[in-house]
């Protein structure tokens, strides 16, 4: 064991040391601030979405054009700047609502302003995806507008929203990865403070592996929970109902004639 | 009462604007099975999305019970919308709720408490013949099953008419058949007025009291469907009513009789049985009709014999058969 740890270099058992005692602490950072820009990123992004599409003329709740003009140039425009750029640019809006522009917890906010057009796009997307026709049914019904966007639309978008969600998370992790170029914390700082910087190859492969461990994680379980929330494509309820109706044949019969 | 006076839609478009209805007047009385029929792109479906104001006329009149829609403000045509159910081809359930939850899903938002929307729903599972279906969720429901839980949806809001925009087209013919029966029996049970909007003769054939024959956004003929269908007096009826490529020159025929078939024996056994228990040889000018599962859909028109008594004694024949309905077209040659 030691001589392998020797052959990787001569500092080897040090950064391996190193490793071990400040993952756990890069790990709860690096989960830490996603989670958080995440979430706030949603407060913004997923009213913002709706509103990109309901707003539109001929939505279901048309807003002046100006307003649909100034919301669609105001995403584009955070879209269209680098997030290291911004990030420098937000310095002092960090420093302003948060007292410090350097840590983990200032690195939230530059996070959640690139992070919150790109949610709206994605949620914008999702709600694109939708079928007119359902909504044009709760309209017949007189549903409210309010009613078809909270009753309608996004219960019917969930699965959509949820891999989106996914997606957001995954995006808000690796960039939130970036910002220990600029004096954040977790596990990007960890591979690049000192892993790059100082070229202790372990330090930084070890942090990259386990950037690269939770992406597949938190990937994985977004997928795989939209799936299981989709009753569009529910295999399991549907083995189950096909099963159900094997064991209850008899009771078909108080099905009137021509009832499918 | 549902009237539609001088109703005009005109959608903007490319080259100009696109006029889909033409000063369309319509008048369907309480009870009323009313049919809409016409080819595709005739505009019968923004005639029926302007009835419960989906679609804003561009001039015009939507009276219900005398008062008209088209002046009604925003909450209150929400309000009057509980009143005005609707069907569509694609059923349009909410895919993540479950059938019991759909059909609750317009009380829900009417404010009626959770427990009686669920109780009523129950009523209305079972009236449409679906009981054990309260838990399952519309992917796992065959496409006559969706429309039966579309339909329960639409009767949640007790309403008073039911419009149905080609509620049948994308069943097949017998399950078709089982969807209109329903429709006729809630109709018949409950005293709604239904609408039905359709490009298939058979439906109207079917259930329908009254029917109006939409063409380039025009009513060309309205009245009862025996008065309609026996007598088409115009090219439009004429090409709904009778089978592709008759040519009315051609017939010298005295008698002629359109016959349809709503899924009974096929059409070949008729005409030869006719032959054969009557005696009695028939002409057949023209048929349009499809055999599914050994059961004929569609119409044939046919020419009876010159002599009175063996016309009478086929006309008595044809018509002792089950799943078929004749009609003696007079005036054929326009
Ligand atoms: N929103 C719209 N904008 C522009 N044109 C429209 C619009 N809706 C309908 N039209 C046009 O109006 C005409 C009538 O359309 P409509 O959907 O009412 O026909 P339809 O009789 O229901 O046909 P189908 O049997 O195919 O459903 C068509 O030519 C269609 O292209
Ligand atoms: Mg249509």
């Amino acid at each position: 064991m030691a001589e392998f740890l020797a052959a990787l270099g001569p500092d080897a058992a040090e950064e391996v040391t190193y490793l071990l005692d400040n993952v756990p602490f890069a790990i709860w950072e690096t989960l830490y601030s996603t989670v958080l820009a995440t979430l706030l990123a949603y407060l913004i992004g997923l009213p913002l979405g709706v509103l990109l599409v309901v707003g539109e003329e001929g939505g279901v709740l048309p807003l002046p054009r100006p307003v649909m003009t100034v919301l669609n140039v105001v995403v584009n425009l955070l879209r269209s700047v680098p997030f290291l750029i911004l990030m420098v640019v937000v310095f002092p809006l960090s420093r302003l609502l948060l007292g410090t522009s350097i840590g983990t917890k200032a690195t939230v906010v530059p996070l959640f302003i690139a992070a919150f057009p790109f949610v709206a796009r994605l949620v914008e997307a999702s709600i694109r995806e939708m079928d007119r026709g359902v909504i044009e049914a709760a309209e017949s019904m007189g549903c409210s507008p309010l009613q078809i966007i909270t009753k309608v639309i996004l219960p019917e978008c969930v699965p959509s929203l949820l891999t989106g969600f996914a997606t957001a998370f995954v995006t808000i992790l690796s960039y939130g990865a970036m910002s220990g170029a600029i004096g954040g914390g977790g596990l990007g700082a960890m591979a690049l403070n000192r892993g790059y910087t100082r070229h202790q190859n372990i330090v930084l492969w070890g942090a990259v592996i386990l950037l690269v461990i939770l992406v597949q994680i938190f990937q994985t379980i977004g997928t795989r929970t939209s799936v299981r929330m989709d009753r569009r494509i529910n295999k399991q309820s549907r083995r189950k109902g096909r099963q159900q109706a094997k064991g209850k044949i008899d009771r078909d019969k108080r099905v009137p004639p021509g009832a499918m | 009462m549902i009237e539609l006076r001088g109703l005009c839609k005109t959608f903007p478009g490319e080259r100009g604007p696109f006029i889909a209805l033409d000063h369309v007047d319509i008048t369907v009385n309480d009870g009323d099975i009313y049919g809409v029929i016409g080819m595709s792109g005739a505009g019968k479906s923004t005639l029926v999305r302007c009835i419960n104001l989906l679609e804003r006329p561009s001039e015009g009149k939507v009276l219900i019970d005398g008062a008209d829609m088209t002046a009604l403000s925003p909450k209150e045509l929400r309000e009057k919308r509980r009143s005005i159910s609707m069907i569509f081809q694609q059923f349009n359930l909410l895919m993540q709720r479950t059938c019991l939850k759909n059909i609750c899903f317009p009380m829900e938002i009417a404010g009626v408490p959770r427990e009686k929307a669920k109780k009523r729903a129950l009523e209305l599972l079972e009236l449409v013949g679906l009981p054990d279906k309260a838990d399952a969720y519309p992917a796992q429901l065959s496409g006559g099953q969706k429309q039966r839980i579309a339909i329960a949806r639409a009767l949640a809001s007790d309403p008073k008419v039911l419009l149905c925009d080609e509620a049948t087209s994308a069943l097949d013919p017998t399950t078709t058949r089982s969807i209109l029966r329903l429709i006729r029996d809630i109709n018949q049970r409950l005293g709604i007025t239904v609408i039905i909007i359709t490009h298939e003769m058979a439906v109207v054939e079917e259930i329908c009291s009254h029917v109006a024959i939409l063409d380039h956004g025009k009513v060309m003929e309205t009245g009862s469907v025996e008065e309609v269908f026996s007598n088409p007096k115009t090219e439009a009826g004429r090409r709904l009513v009778y089978p592709d490529g008759v040519i009315p020159e051609q017939l010298q025929t005295a008698r002629v009789v359109r016959i349809a078939f709503n899924g009974g024996t096929a059409y070949h056994p008729l005409i030869a049985s006719l032959a054969i228990d009557c005696g009695v040889k028939v002409n057949i000018l023209g048929a349009d009709t499809k055999n599914i599962n050994g059961q004929a859909f569609g119409t044939m028109l046919i020419g009876l014999p010159e002599n009175d008594a063996e016309a009478a004694k086929a006309v008595a024949y044809i018509k002792s058969q089950p799943n078929v309905t004749m009609e003696e077209v007079h005036d054929y040659h326009g």
